[in-house]
């Protein structure tokens, strides 16, 4: 993105010059969180990569204190969770902080995900952005997994065993692998200790991602809800102070709904049967995964066949490394894809629907429910998607950011003259 | 006409999911789902935002714990000096160190392998009990915490009703009954539909009316006497453990309530330094 | 880090000073508010790494002494480091009430059951009425290693590490060490019990 609108880092010292010339440091970070230009129409929806990057920080300093009174073995460590609930000072306020941590970072990660797939994120030419995005909610996902085994209690056990059978349905190799992931021939003492190691390895990779997805932002700038290209300095702000005052609001807002539940509600979003000791003689009456994986916990169980579930729900995820290419409009924001925005918001209820049904038990018409709900998610990339661009009218956009929000929108979709060049229906087909 | 497409589309997915819902709901032939009865609510002092323990009735419940819990149930997590704790049971220091001396401990390094209990020690476990596994208490109240159901959980985040657990735990105590006709009781269990995992389950009623003797009823002032009833032991018992489970739950709430403050008052001033930053923009 | 950023706000808009100033003050208090709230919430992760509640109950011990014999000493754990009971001999305090407090090395008894200025007299390296008791952190004051009983060139503590020679009261007489062993607080219960700490 061109970078000249706002004046770049200029040492005002002589120490200031000598350390510029030899690691321009605060140059990188006055150029990319300051002088940054962001698009000056950008809603609050977009504020979730900041929340984002906070929750990670968050997730990583509690870890680390955590670690610091937990025990990895398969004896001591229910026990060491304990501990740090009852006599660890704060302990109690810094294992709420993080196990709920992991919802909210996830709850963050979700609405940062659909943002993205409702404003046409990951079009070109942010399709590298777009990638390394699910790269980190696959290891989101990892890391979480992880974690969840850690307290040792009945849904960590048996999570960790249910899980890593997943494996087993890879033709061939599969039960090698499962006992090559545990250690043994069922969750145990090595289970838990390398699940500890990978816990605190992953959320270091992710903060590496992370700086690459970053990275990548700056080259190509951030997206608006109009989807149009930032084309002069009237279409944007300076990230700081208009970005950052705008994030620091909306993270304060979000900090209020995570302090609802660490403070109020620290176990609702927690499964009560981890408060029991894992028993490896006993699995619970009813496993979940917690809720923010239930959707492909759901796509998993709607199909009879075990490999073909493990695959479908690899591939629920894996679909969105190749969707820049499946969805063939080239109108980014649904707000100018009348047809799209419709699909997308039954998308979301079929994304929510899932996760309804992953907390319910696989029998009767539940599992018949998930199927179609299944068939859906897969239609929507594989069918809808790309029919979509073929045949949908886009409507009208401004021919500018700047025109979209100086001008009242019914002038705007009411001047084709404004905005011929971009009126007609933009498509591949 | 595409719109009306649309719609009959959504309409259809969304109706048959619906439809087999219904079908699963009917679908009672399938696994049965405990508990059979949803547990009573009870108004318990520590709920909501600004819930506290009640010191004399923790101290009660302890009685109730000691006099009908502890012969087959551990309190493992729970250390005798904890008792003393202000937002806890509020024991006095003598009347803790009391406490813990009526148990024995293990202790290698002792002469004889064991010695009296000390402040610092924890409930020693219960006796080894013949053919079942009697769960510890400490942490019973939350691994208890029965699901709500849709739509009862999403009001619950509203609320913060939190009191799953305890509800069910007094249901438990009190929801002992004859089985209804026709129902199979197993030898050697009891008919309770509050239970989590069965209708029937191998613990027998564990209160009875008048069967305790409250401490606080002893003194010679009649305003602070409680009933003896079964009711009032299970409220007592079930506070009990709610805060042998969540310890620091005053301290968390009040701390709570400070963090919230500062964050509305913070996001009121952020919020309007943005629209200060952004007035020029708009 | 503040001034430098209103600096740049009020280079944007140089024509609505009043403005920018007014938008400054906002941002230095809602920073400052900000600021005040960080600084709060780090108290947790810093007071984390104190003792915690079950490591704080075990500060005080109580030891049953009445098996020692005149001229034994038993040593004892507490707070996780090694105390020293010792039920010293008549010819040992003899030894050590001789010594000058002139010729210490260090001349305060170190004692925290007695004022801390109180000088390294024999009698002040113990409580009045038992002062055949010595009970001593057996730790050297030097770097924390703990040094052997019953040697050295004053017949009491000498520490291997660095070569601190104690006398019979655990005083420092040569050595690197700068203090005499400190004495924990500690009370005599009854002809049995002491309890340390």
């Amino acid at each position: 993105m061109q970078h000249d609108y706002f004046p770049r880092y200029e040492p005002k010292t002589a120490v200031g010059r000598w350390f510029d010339s030899r690691l321009p440091l605060t140059r990188l970070m006055y150029d990319s969180f300051v002088a940054y230009p962001v698009p000056r129409n950008l809603n609050y929806f977009y504020t979730f990569g900041g929340i984002l990057s906070v929750m990670l920080v968050v997730q990583i300093v509690t870890g680390v204190v955590l670690a610091m009174h937990y025990v990895p073995h398969e004896d001591f460590a229910f026990d060491s969770i304990e501990h740090i609930m009852r006599d660890v000072n704060y302990g109690w306020l810094l294992r709420y902080i993080h196990s709920n941590g992991a919802s909210m970072f996830f709850l963050a990660a979700y609405i940062h995900i659909f943002r993205g797939l409702y404003f046409g994120s990951y079009k070109e030419p942010r399709e590298i952005l777009w990638i390394l995005g699910v790269v980190i909610f696959l290891l989101m996902i990892a890391t979480a997994f992880f974690g969840y085994v850690l307290p040792w209690g009945q849904m960590s056990f048996w999570a960790a065993t249910v899980i890593t059978n997943l494996f087993s349905a890879i033709p061939l190799v599969g039960e090698n692998i499962v006992t090559w992931l545990l250690g043994g021939f069922a969750v145990g003492q090595p289970t838990l200790n390398r699940f500890y190691s990978l816990h605190y390895l992953l959320p270091f990779m992710i903060a590496g991602v992370v700086a690459l997805h970053v990275w990548a932002l700056h080259v190509t700038g951030q997206t608006n809800p109009t989807g149009i290209e930032v084309k002069s300095k009237q279409d944007v702000v300076p990230f700081t102070p208009h970005a950052t005052i705008k994030d620091a609001f909306a993270m304060t807002v979000f900090l209020i709904l995570f302090a609802w539940f660490v403070f109020y509600l620290p176990n609702y979003l927690g499964h009560a049967d981890n408060y029991q000791k894992a028993d490896p003689l006993v699995t619970p009456a009813h496993i979940v995964p917690e809720w923010y994986l239930l959707p492909f916990y759901a796509v998993l169980r709607a199909v009879p066949s075990k490999l073909l579930g493990v695959v479908l729900m690899f591939g629920s995820i894996a679909v969105l490394f190749i969707l820049p290419w499946l969805d063939t409009s080239r109108v980014r924001s649904a707000n100018y894809r009348p047809l799209y925005r419709q699909f997308f918001w039954i998308f979301v209820a079929v994304c929510i629907g899932l996760g309804y049904l992953g907390a319910k038990p696989a029998e009767g018409g539940y599992v018949i429910a998930a199927r179609i709900l299944t068939t859906y998610y897969f239609a929507h990339f594989f069918l809808i998607l790309p029919l979509l661009g073929l045949f949908e009218n886009p409507r009208p956009r401004p021919a500018s950011i700047a025109d979209s929000v100086l001008k009242p929108a019914d002038e705007v979709s009411g001047a084709p003259a404004a905005a011929g060049g971009v009126a007609a229906p933009e498509t591949r087909g | 006409m595409h719109n009306a497409i649309i719609r009959l589309l959504a309409a259809i997915l969304l109706a048959m999911p619906l439809a087999s819902l219904s079908y699963a709901a009917d679908d009672e032939s399938g696994t049965p789902h405990y508990p059979k009865n949803k547990p009573r609510h009870v108004s318990w002092s520590f709920a909501g935002p600004f819930g506290t323990f009640d010191p004399q009735q923790l101290q009660r419940g302890l009685q109730v714990y000691r006099e009908a819990c502890a012969a087959c149930h551990s309190l493992g997590y729970v250390a005798f000096r904890t008792l003393g704790s202000e937002s806890g049971p509020h024991l006095s220091a003598d009347a803790v160190r009391a406490l813990a001396s009526e148990y024995i401990i293990e202790d290698p390094d002792a002469p004889d392998g064991e010695r009296p209990g000390r402040a610092s020690d924890v409930f020693p476990d219960a006796p080894p009990y013949p053919d079942s596994n009697p769960p510890d208490l400490s942490v019973i109240t939350k691994a208890r915490a029965v699901e709500r159901g849709f739509p009862t959980f999403i009001f619950d985040i509203f609320t913060q009703y939190q009191e799953t657990g305890p509800d069910y735990v007094y249901s438990l105590l009190t929801g002992y009954q004859d089985p209804p006709d026709g129902v199979e009781v197993p030898d050697g269990n009891y008919y309770n539909p509050y239970f989590v995992s069965g209708t029937t389950l191998a613990m027998p009623t564990p209160l009875f009316e008048e069967a305790i003797a409250y401490a606080q009823n002893a003194d010679d002032n009649p305003d602070n006497d409680v009933p003896e009833t079964v009711d009032q032991y299970a409220k007592d018992v079930t506070a009990f453990l709610m805060w042998t489970a969540e310890p620091h739950m005053t301290d968390r709430k009040s701390l709570g309530l400070a963090v919230m403050i500062f964050l509305i008052v913070l996001a009121g001033l952020v919020y309007y330094t943005k629209k200060k930053v952004w007035a020029e923009v708009h | 880090m503040t001034q430098s950023t209103t600096a740049d706000l009020g280079a944007d808009a140089p024509d609505a000073e009043t403005e920018a100033t007014r938008r400054d003050f906002l941002l230095i208090a809602t920073g400052a508010f900000a600021a005040v709230g960080a600084a709060a919430a780090v108290w947790p992760f810093i007071h984390q790494m104190n003792p915690d509640a079950s490591a704080l109950a075990l500060s005080s011990i109580e030891v049953d002494i009445s098996s020692i014999e005149e001229g034994q000493a038993i040593t004892v754990m507490w707070q996780g480091k090694p105390v020293a009971i010792r039920y010293r001999t008549a010819a040992e305090m003899e030894e050590a009430r001789a010594t000058p407090v002139d010729d210490l090395a260090d001349p305060v008894a170190r004692n925290d059951n007695l004022d801390p200025a109180a000088p390294a007299s024999d009698e002040n390296r113990s409580v009045p009425g038992r002062e055949q008791w010595l009970i001593m952190l057996k730790v050297c004051t030097h770097l924390g290693c703990i040094p052997l009983d019953e040697a050295g060139d004053y017949g009491g503590w000498f520490c291997p590490c660095h070569g601190s020679h104690y006398d019979t009261a655990g005083r420092i007489r040569i050595g690197p060490a700068p203090e005499n062993m400190a004495i924990p607080p500690f009370e005599f219960l009854d002809e049995t019990f002491v309890r340390i700490g």
